[in-house]
């Protein structure tokens, strides 16, 4: 049980010391114009690996065509101006539909 | 809009991922208990880490190999928040060690949630939507601890699809310019190579080098979108 606790202890740890890293070493410091331009397309291609890990999963071995089609139901949705969340559920019923059948 | 109404909205519009945080924050809890950890173990690692990835890297890896090696991969899967955090820092204010408090409030929805769309950041935002979701996640893991549900059933209920779903509806949302949608390419087309020869957390931070597509001459984000 101690190395299940130190392993808990030191991942908490190191996870503070990266999210707190960034800001504690620039401070009030502001980031060139062309280090902003960089910053500011992180999020949309955060975004689209995170997709892509998040469907394709370990060694593409996650990969799951009813999920694919709940999350296709979800993008439809949204397109068609339904709300964010019940775009949202709209793809995972699609996707529980599927699996039911 | 006020502080209060920025932390609300950041609230409403995570409400997707916290109850989604939920259901990953029950089988987390789950397989905390068949592997032997106890209550209070899973409990403090969910409440002061907050990150499911790296949570079930430990989790996993840590029955399989070495201490040090299930540990290094766990905090691997984070290195992002490296790259997140100095993204984020333009956008706080106070001193250095009030500025590493604030982003502790970094997750991937949150983040996106924050995002204004040219760099910039909402914090207020970004703490509404983390606030939900931290919740959810300490709530999902002592109920998976105490009902140990089959994992199985979550899988049935297609909870897997939230995150994906909801992150689709951002990227659309976010990529209004052909510079966002060709970094945005670039970051999936890395992730999806990379994920055939490495670990999810290495491909997700390899593909964050797509954003180095603003290095490219061209015009200035707001410009484009005004074209």
């Amino acid at each position: 049980m101690t190395r299940v606790w130190l392993s808990v202890l030191a991942v908490t740890l190191a996870n503070w010391l990266l999210k707190a890293s960034g800001p504690a070493v620039l401070g009030d410091r502001t980031l060139p114009p062309v280090a902003r331009s960089v910053v500011g397309l992180v999020a949309p291609v955060l975004l689209s690996a995170l997709i892509v890990v998040e469907l394709a999963g370990p060694d593409w071995q996650g990969l799951d065509v009813r999920e694919i089609v709940g999350v296709g139901v979800a993008g439809a949705a949204w397109a068609l101006r339904a709300p964010l969340l019940v775009a949202v559920l709209l793809g995972a019923l699609a996707t529980a539909g599927l699996r039911a059948v | 809009m006020s502080t209060r109404s920025d932390f609300a909205a950041g609230a409403r519009t995570a409400t997707g991922p916290a109850a989604a945080t939920f259901v990953l924050g029950v089988s987390f809890g789950a397989a905390a208990a068949s592997a032997g950890w106890g209550y209070a173990a899973p409990l403090a690692f969910s409440a002061l880490a907050f990150s499911g990835s790296a949570q079930f890297s430990l989790l996993t890896t840590l029955q399989t190999g070495s201490a040090l090696a299930a540990v290094a991969s766990a905090v691997l899967i984070n290195a992002r928040y490296l790259v997140m955090g100095v993204a984020l820092n333009d956008s706080l204010r106070g001193s250095r060690s009030w500025r590493a408090v604030q982003a502790q409030a970094l997750i991937d929805a949150s983040f996106m949630v924050a995002h204004r769309g040219d760099g910039r950041f909402d914090v207020a935002r970004l703490m509404g939507a983390t606030a939900p979701q931290w919740v959810c996640w300490l709530l999902g893991t002592l109920t998976g601890l105490l009902l140990q549900p089959d994992p199985a059933l979550l899988d049935r209920l297609g909870a897997d699809v939230v995150f994906p779903a909801f992150f689709l509806l951002l990227v659309l949302d976010e990529v209004r310019t052909v510079r966002a949608a060709t970094a945005a390419l670039c970051g999936a087309v890395i992730a999806a190579g990379l994920l055939l020869v490495t670990e999810p957390g290495y491909a997700l931070l390899a593909g964050t080098a797509g954003a180095l597509v603003g290095v490219l001459p061209g015009r200035s984000e707001p410009e484009e979108a005004a074209a």
